[in-house]
């Protein structure tokens, strides 16, 4: 990877962090909320099933970390092991995209 | 004030081991006065290296109870605990012998980083314009009073981890010739600094603040880069 | 050295430590959490069945635990945010403080509000 591009995914890693402040606030406060009086499905799905604010709001939540924490799993991959290389590069994209699949996945679940 | 330090220095290589040595104790006295007395007085084969011996040149920079120090402008009365002291070389150079370390590697990455101004300017030309109350001036007076002591680059752990980082010392300077009005080289610069050997592998651990004895914030600078990167990326100029 | 602590004992480092830790922590937690919210998919029974498994005091006490690794990325990830984009000012250290005081802050409130 050259200059170009490691800016570019610092950029990406620092952007998808600003969308994630937002998101996880968010997400911090109706979880505190929502937990008070325990936790039942019924709850969580009352909330979430047919809504398409939660809907969107989850949707962009799962986008910005599967951005996030792969990049940053990178680093702190080359760090650990001492090397970079395409297949630490081709990891992080897999890994990327699987975490939004399986967001989306579980995201659609509650959307119901 | 006890009569006498119990001093351990460390002998040999990257292999090698820490030797004892009974130094007297003394008014004033610096780590650099110490390891002087040693290698005077106890083991003439004691290898270490200082020159202007008042805190001018950084020649004589060791980690000093785990810490990264100029020798001369330490006094023993600050550091040695229960009148002890360990001293070894800079960390992260490869060792020569005993207390001197190979600094090549830390001057290579300055040249690696662009770290020389490129100016467009010659003789015959009018003098170049700088006002030193503008923001870019200030950022440069900041940073620019580095000697390439080393002791930054050796308190950095992200040096350690990642042999290419190009270290604290050379993205200081860097970043001094990034906001120097007269530097023509630009664009060479920022690639040679972006990236991940450059300033996007800083961690914002601040060692080398904590560390540096001219109280440069290289930190600071690091930033900075990331941000000049950044926007040359952005606008395609990368 | 490796371990060799007495260089890197001050704040910003301390603060880079919980950084790095609470982030590897999330990741490893984060495709759990994903599987636990697609067990939805099948019906609310299977959530539920989940749900009731959590009830117990020590499964509350590592939700807590989340909550707090959460505030923490965040808000230090946002004191990052502050000190790579904005100048540099002498305020910016209190940031570490300010950062540690609200993780613990809302990790209270959830212990707090699951109990």
């Amino acid at each position: 990877m050259n200059a170009r591009s490691e800016t570019l995914l610092w950029i990406a890693q620092r952007a998808s962090a600003a969308v994630l402040a937002l998101c996880v606030t968010v997400h911090l406060a109706t979880i505190v909320y929502a937990v008070r009086g325990g936790l039942s499905a019924a709850e969580i799905l009352n909330r979430t099933h047919g809504n398409y604010g939660w809907l969107a709001f989850y949707a962009l939540f799962v986008a910005a970390v599967s951005i996030h924490a792969p990049i940053g799993l990178r680093t702190v991959a080359a760090e650990t092991l001492g090397r970079r290389g395409a297949v630490l590069d081709l990891l992080t994209l897999v890994l990327g995209v699987a975490l939004a699949l399986w967001g989306w996945r579980a995201v659609l679940a509650v959307f119901g | 004030m006890a009569a006498t330090l119990r001093v351990s220095v460390w002998r040999g290589a990257a292999a090698g081991r820490f030797q004892e040595f009974e130094v007297p104790r003394r008014e004033s006295q610096t780590v650099l006065d110490v390891v002087t007395h040693i290698q005077r007085e106890c083991d003439a084969s004691l290898a270490y290296r200082y020159a202007c011996r008042v805190g001018m040149c950084g020649s004589c920079a060791m980690t000093v109870n785990g810490r990264a120090r100029w020798t001369c402008r330490t006094h023993v009365s600050k550091v040695a605990q229960d009148d002890r002291l360990e001293i070894a070389p800079l960390a992260n150079l490869p060792v020569i012998r005993d207390l001197v370390t190979d600094m090549s590697r830390f001057f290579d990455k300055w040249a690696q980083a662009k770290g020389q101004f490129q100016g467009a300017r010659s003789r015959r030309d009018d003098f170049a314009r700088v006002m030193p109350d503008s923001p870019q001036r200030l950022a440069v007076d900041a940073a620019i009073e580095c000697i390439g002591c080393g002791v930054c680059y050796s308190s950095c752990d992200v040096v350690t981890w990642n042999p290419d980082y190009l270290g604290p010392a050379a993205l200081n300077r860097a970043w001094t010739l990034v906001n120097d009005v007269r530097d023509t080289a630009g664009a060479a610069r920022l690639a040679a600094v972006a990236g991940d050997a450059g300033c996007h592998a800083c961690h914002t651990h601040m060692s080398c603040t904590e560390r540096c004895p001219k109280q440069i914030t290289p930190t600071a600078g690091i930033a900075g880069l990331k941000r000049a990167a950044a926007a040359a990326a952005w606008r395609g100029e990368l | 050295m490796k371990g060799d602590f007495r260089a890197r004992n001050h704040p910003a480092y301390w603060a880079f430590a919980v950084h790095r830790v609470s982030g590897l922590l999330l990741a490893v937690f984060l495709p759990f959490h994903f599987w636990v919210l697609g067990q939805a998919l099948t019906g609310a029974e299977s959530l539920d069945g989940f749900l009731r498994w959590t009830e117990q005091p020590l499964v509350k006490f590592a939700e807590t635990g989340l909550v707090l690794l959460l505030a923490a990325h965040l808000t230090g990830g946002l004191r990052l945010l502050m000190l790579e984009f904005l100048a540099w000012r002498g305020w910016q250290q209190g940031l570490i403080a300010i950062a540690a005081g609200l993780s613990f802050a809302a990790a209270l409130a959830f212990a707090l509000n699951v109990v």
